[in-house]
């Protein structure tokens, strides 16, 4: 399997290509947390996480709440 | 009393809105937000860890979306493109939840609001379906402005936020209230419970706080008196304050003095 790289929340990442963002969720440990994924500036519904794969040289944000005012 | 707050499609009883920074940890938010008897709680959107800390608790399995309503804020925006991203994540992540706490900073010093990114991102966000909350100057142009574009809540800064300087300008808060058709929320500035207590008897719908309660020596007492004072002021407001006078009026009858 070859692999990609790209940016995830600010930094670089490598990892197998053929992924899918529910899989980097997986590994992330974020499947049972609230999370929004953005891909090269668009969200990606939840319903599209299994089925989108990550390409080279994407721009990927994953997002969660915090404590704020 | 059972009067209800409308915001929106939605109605509370509670009329204090609480933040959930600056806390020491998330066991402290939570009943620091249980005692506030809070029903709106806001959060911020921000990254994610990616590896480092993983299991880390998250906010909102202590305060659950089930149990109270989650207002996520554009905090740390600084023009209408990112909170407008901000606010799509937010309704992302929280299912289609499409009620937001709007603010554009202008400068990272005083925290003011920038007002022509903070309309322009209004009527965006509006036209996408959101209901905006927006954190605005105590300018009574632009208070009404957001108003008449509908946004769901118009809320102007008491004092600058975290400052604790309290209700700064009563004079422009009443201005703004007698243009509203919409809940003014005082968001920003209140420091303790006279200051809660002075906006809800200027009139206005409700209180939103954070940095008050979290940064009191006891967070937990701090929350509880804000609720009281929240619910003393707006009683003092709807009592009709009695109206004042320059000189002393006996309260004890005049007649009838033992000579």
């Amino acid at each position: 399997m070859s692999a990609i790289k790209f940016h995830l929340n600010g930094e670089i990442i490598q990892k197998t290509s053929g992924q899918s963002l529910a899989e980097l969720a997986s590994d992330l440990e974020l499947t049972k947390k609230k999370f929004a994924i953005e891909m090269n500036g668009e969200i990606i519904p939840k319903s599209l996480h299994a089925s989108t794969l990550i390409e080279e040289d994407a721009v990927i944000e994953i997002v969660h709440a915090v404590g704020g005012g | 009393m059972s009067e209800v707050l409308q915001i929106g499609s939605r109605s509370f009883s509670s009329r204090l809105l609480v933040g959930t920074g600056k806390y020491k940890d998330l066991e402290e938010t939570r009943d620091a937000i249980i005692a506030s008897g809070a029903e709106i709680v806001t959060v911020a959107i921000r990254r994610t860890n990616i590896g480092q800390n993983a299991d880390e608790p998250n906010l909102l399995e202590f305060i659950s979306p089930d149990k109270w309503t989650i207002l996520p804020n554009t905090a740390g925006c600084f023009n209408a493109e990112d909170a407008i991203r901000t606010c799509m994540l937010a309704r992302e992540l929280l299912d289609g939840h499409n009620l937001v706490k709007l603010e554009v900073l202008g400068e990272q010093k005083t925290l003011y609001p920038n007002m022509t990114h903070t309309i322009s991102a209004a009527k965006t966000l509006i036209e996408d379906g959101f209901e905006v909350m927006v954190y605005c100057s105590d300018d009574p142009i632009f208070c009404k402005e957001l108003d008449d574009m509908g946004c769901v809540s118009v809320m102007p800064l008491a004092s600058p936020i975290g400052s604790g300087l309290g209700v700064v300008n009563p004079h422009t808060i009443s201005i703004i209230l007698e243009n509203s058709s919409k809940p003014i929320i005082v968001d920003a500035g209140v420091g303790t419970a006279s200051d809660a207590a002075i906006a809800m008897e200027l009139g206005c719908e409700g209180v939103l706080m954070n940095t008050a309660i979290a940064k009191a020596k006891d967070p937990i007492l701090m929350a509880e008196a804000m609720k009281d004072a929240v619910i003393s002021g707006r009683k003092a407001f709807l009592a009709g304050r009695m109206q004042k006078t320059e000189y002393g009026n006996a309260s004890s009858p005049t007649e009838g003095l033992i000579e």
